[in-house]
C-alpha cells in the first residue's frame, strides 16, 4: 500500500491537476465548481490510503472527481431555488406537459425548423459557442440531470438513486432538457 | 394515433429505455407521416452527439488549465492537513 502524503499530492496536482479541471469543466460549466471539485479530490486523495497502484494515479483521481462532480450535480437537482415561486419550484418533477410547445390538440404549436450541419470550422467553433450559451441558460435542476444522463452515460437507475428520485421523474426533467435545449438552439443556430 | 405531444415524449423516453413494440409501432407510424416529428426526433440525438463531442473537445483542449490561483489555493489546501 502507497501511504499518501503531501509530495504525492502536491506531485499528482501539477501533473494530473490540469486534465482533472477539464474533466470537471466540461460537466459542471463553472470554473469555481470545477476548481473546488479539483480540491476535493486531491485532499480526499491525500487522506484515502487506498491507492495501491492497481490502476494508473489519474484514472484513480478522476474515479473520486466523478463522485464530487456528481454530488454537486445531486445538490443542484434536489435544491429549490429561492428566486422560484412556490408552483415553479418543483414542477419539473410534477407537470411533464410542454404547453407552451403544443397546441391544445396536441399539434406542434412551434414547428422544429430544419438546421443547417455546421460546415467547416469556423461554424463548427460558432455552433458549439451556441450550444455551451443554451447548456448555461437551461435551468440548474435540468443542466444537472441532462449532464448525468447524457454525458456521464449513468443507467437511469443509477441517477434515480444518486439523486433520490423517481424514473418517472427523471423522464420528465430530461424531455423537458431537451425541449428547451432543441429551443433554444434552433433560436440561436439559425437566428444567428 | 398519437398526437405529436405524445410523440416526442417518447422520443425523449426511446433516448432512455426500451420502448415497447406497442409504442414504437404507434411511433414509427407516426414519424412516416410527420416530418416534423421525424425531425425533432433527429435533432434530440444530433444534440446528444454534439453534447458529447463538445464534453470530449474541452477535456482535450490543454489550454484550459487550472489558474495560477487555484493551483495556490489546492496546494495550500494540501499543505494544510499534514501540518
Amino acid at each position: 500500500m502507497v501511504a499518501m502524503h503531501t509530495q504525492t499530492t502536491s506531485d499528482w496536482l501539477a501533473e494530473h491537476g490540469d486534465y482533472l479541471y477539464r474533466f470537471a469543466l466540461a460537466r459542471l460549466r463553472d470554473s469555481h465548481q470545477a476548481e473546488d471539485v479539483v480540491q476535493e479530490t486531491m485532499l480526499a486523495a491525500l487522506q484515502n490510503n487506498s491507492f495501491a497502484g492497481q490502476s494508473s494515479p489519474r484514472t484513480w483521481l478522476t474515479g473520486i472527481l466523478k463522485h464530487k462532480i456528481i454530488d454537486v450535480l445531486r445538490k443542484q437537482v434536489r435544491e429549490v431555488s429561492l428566486g422560484e415561486s412556490a408552483d415553479h419550484g418543483n414542477d419539473f418533477l410534477e407537470r411533464p406537459d410542454m404547453d407552451e410547445f403544443f397546441m391544445e390538440d396536441g399539434h406542434w404549436a412551434d414547428k422544429p425548423q430544419a438546421w443547417g450541419k455546421p460546415d467547416g470550422e469556423l461554424e463548427q467553433k460558432q455552433f458549439f459557442g451556441v450550444l455551451q450559451n443554451c447548456m448555461e441558460k437551461l435551468p440548474k435542476k435540468l443542466a444537472a440531470i441532462f449532464t448525468l444522463r447524457d454525458i456521464e452515460e449513468e443507467e437511469n437507475e443509477k441517477i434515480c438513486k444518486d439523486l433520490e428520485i423517481t424514473t418517472t421523474n427523471a423522464w420528465v426533467m430530461l424531455y423537458r432538457a431537451r425541449m428547451t435545449l432543441r429551443k433554444c438552439l434552433e433560436l440561436n443556430w439559425i437566428g444567428r | 394515433m398519437l398526437t405529436c405531444k405524445q410523440a416526442s415524449q417518447l422520443l425523449s423516453q426511446s433516448l432512455e429505455r426500451r420502448l415497447t413494440r406497442g409504442e414504437r409501432f404507434r411511433l414509427r407510424f407516426h414519424l412516416l407521416l410527420c416530418k416534423l416529428c421525424k425531425r425533432f426526433g433527429q435533432q434530440i440525438v444530433g444534440l446528444r452527439n454534439a453534447i458529447r463531442q463538445q464534453v470530449k473537445l474541452t477535456e482535450q483542449n490543454k489550454e484550459i488549465k487550472l489558474s495560477k490561483d487555484a493551483v495556490k489555493r489546492i496546494t495550500q489546501a494540501i499543505n494544510l492537513i499534514h501540518h
